[in-house]
């Protein structure tokens, strides 16, 4: 992880982005914008990472047409990355969007 | 990739690192597994943000190098494979979903930080304490802002240090316990030198903004973290800001111990003898997941759960192998017993959630719904709390602690999984 390396080319939302080498995507969406954005929740509220540590899934986010952690996953050259996808809509049951194979109780 | 191991172990921070290197020493095949990008955990995060201590380096380059250690990265534990008693869990990486055999089990899950909800708490902006460390290690940019830290134990020093060497303002440092509590604290930490020279380090770094009996009671903005409502002693002040960092000490996580059948003791911490292990006599754990007792009490547990898990000696025998282990064990035990003692989440951040403020960050359930139930079953079957995507990892113990409920044992799945990990094997549903 040299800071000296070349900069990481990366779309986010299809906006070419230039982030430093090493950092994760959640820090390259707080470069890209402001507030560093993952998602809106299901009453609309804005969410950003929270936990850090890949617990509360705040930070799920759509990578190379994945379903991955903002938090828990390197940059790498040439990433394409959404927020608010579809595939990270729902994590549970409730949602349009969502599949969940088992009951839960 | 290599699906049979002897010893197999999940999180590769201080207790998983440890572990392997006492394991590896017998020639035993050892598969160490992390959700994370690198071995390390959250005290040894490796990232642009963050010089590692020689240690960690030391450690992590030598259980690297070993031929019968295979660190898988980036790999999540989705569910148990083991039908009919079979010894498997099922594992998903970026690609790929698998079953791993193992015969012995070391589990080393670590802890996540308890973050308990008050109003503005979803706000972009609001994080963990310990959550911030790990995003600036990870290169999260934040020179320039203003940073309140709050809620209460020793971390919020080490978050407010990250961020103030990150170039950001630590404006306030909230620990809601009492000066009384926090000197008391001080004053025996010489019996851990290490602890006092780090304490004392922080401590001085963070004393400016530092204000003991004081927390955070609203955290205000529109759609990001404007300010917060500070509450110090009976008086109540606005603080302008950028970020939150808020964070009430740790939970061990237990949930794949649980889900495998592992007993709890009554912190709600994996139960262990003095080999580390755990009711299933094939199942060890060490480190937070045993209870929450620091870096340097994890990596004595994982050595001794290494080397228990591969002795070939029995009983007695196998635990006076150890004794210098076992000593050492016995210190830093007394050192995470002053911690937890000193530093519990304090009784206000109960009455601090409004009946609109939400519980469940995944389902958006409110307090109010919440209040209205009389458990946690009931909670999930009505309100859907618990139900998301965390599987119930930030408002479980939320909830334990708001309204003493007891969660339930998790079950399959672990985590959200790809249909085509969930078709690598059937899974036994219980």
């Amino acid at each position: 992880m040299r800071a000296d390396a070349k900069p990481l080319s990366l779309r986010i939302n299809g906006r070419e982005v230039l982030v430093p080498c090493g950092i994760s995507v959640a820090a390259a969406l707080a470069l890209a914008a402001p507030l560093g954005l993952t998602r809106h929740s299901l009453q609309g509220g804005s969410r950003a990472p929270f936990c850090g540590m890949g617990v509360c899934h705040e930070c799920r986010v759509e990578i190379d047409g994945l379903r991955m952690l903002a938090c828990q996953t390197t940059c790498a050259e040439g990433m394409k990355i959404f927020t608010d996808s579809l595939k990270t809509s729902s994590g549970g049951g409730s949602s349009a969007h969502s599949f969940s194979p088992f009951s839960k109780v | 990739m290599t699906n049979q191991c002897d010893v197999l172990i999940i999180g590769a921070g201080p207790a998983g690192l440890r572990a392997a290197h006492a394991a590896a020493a017998s020639g035993a095949r050892i598969v160490l597994v992390d959700d994370n990008p690198v071995p390390g955990g959250q005290i040894w995060r490796d990232g642009p943000g963050v010089k590692l201590p020689p240690v960690a380096r030391g450690l992590r380059a030598t259980v690297e190098s070993l031929p019968n250690v295979q660190i898988l990265t980036g790999t999540r534990v989705v569910a148990s494979a083991g039908k009919n008693a079979e010894r498997a869990l099922l594992l998903e990486n970026r690609t790929a979903g698998w079953v791993q055999h193992f015969d012995k089990l070391i589990l080393c899950t670590g802890a996540r930080e308890l973050l308990l909800p008050l109003p503005g708490w979803t706000l972009a902006g609001v994080t963990g304490a310990g959550a911030l460390q790990a995003l600036i290690k990870s290169g999260l940019p934040v020179r320039g802002q203003r940073i309140v830290v709050a809620g209460t134990g020793p971390l919020l020093l080490a978050a407010a240090a990250a961020a103030r060497h990150a170039g950001a303002e630590v404006v306030c440092v909230a620990e809601a316990a009492t000066w009384l509590t926090v000197l008391g604290f001080a004053a025996a930490l010489p019996r851990w030198p290490s602890k006092l020279g780090a304490a004392g380090a922080l401590g001085l770094g963070a004393f400016a903004a530092y204000r003991a009996g004081a927390q955070v009671v609203e955290i205000l903005g529109d759609d990001q973290v404007a300010a917060v409502r500070l509450r110090l002693g009976s008086v109540e002040t606005e603080l302008a800001c950028d970020r939150v960092a808020i964070g009430f000490g740790l939970v061990p996580n237990t949930e794949l111990g649980q889900l495998l059948g592992v007993a709890l003791n009554p912190a709600d911490a994996i139960a262990v003898n003095a080999a580390q292990q755990t009711c299933l006599p094939h199942v060890y754990a060490a480190g937070e997941c045993t209870g929450i007792g620091g870096n340097e009490l994890a990596q004595v547990e994982g050595t001794i759960a290494g080397l228990m898990a591969t002795s070939m000696e029995a009983g007695d025998a196998r635990i006076g192998a150890v004794q210098p282990e076992l000593r050492r064990r016995a210190h830093w035990q007394a050192f995470a017993i002053r911690v937890a003692a000193a530093f519990p989440p304090p009784p206000l951040a109960r009455q601090l959630p409004r009946a609109d403020s939400l519980v469940c960050r995944c389902e958006d359930v409110p307090y109010a719904a919440l209040a209205a139930c009389d458990n946690w079953v009931q909670a999930k079957l009505e309100t859907r709390c618990g139900m998301g995507a965390c599987q119930g990892r930030v408002c479980g113990a939320a909830t334990r602690f708001l309204f003493g409920w007891n969660p339930t044992a998790p079950r399959h799945l672990l985590a959200p999984a790809r249909l085509a990990t969930l078709a690598a094997r059937p899974i036994s549903i219980n």
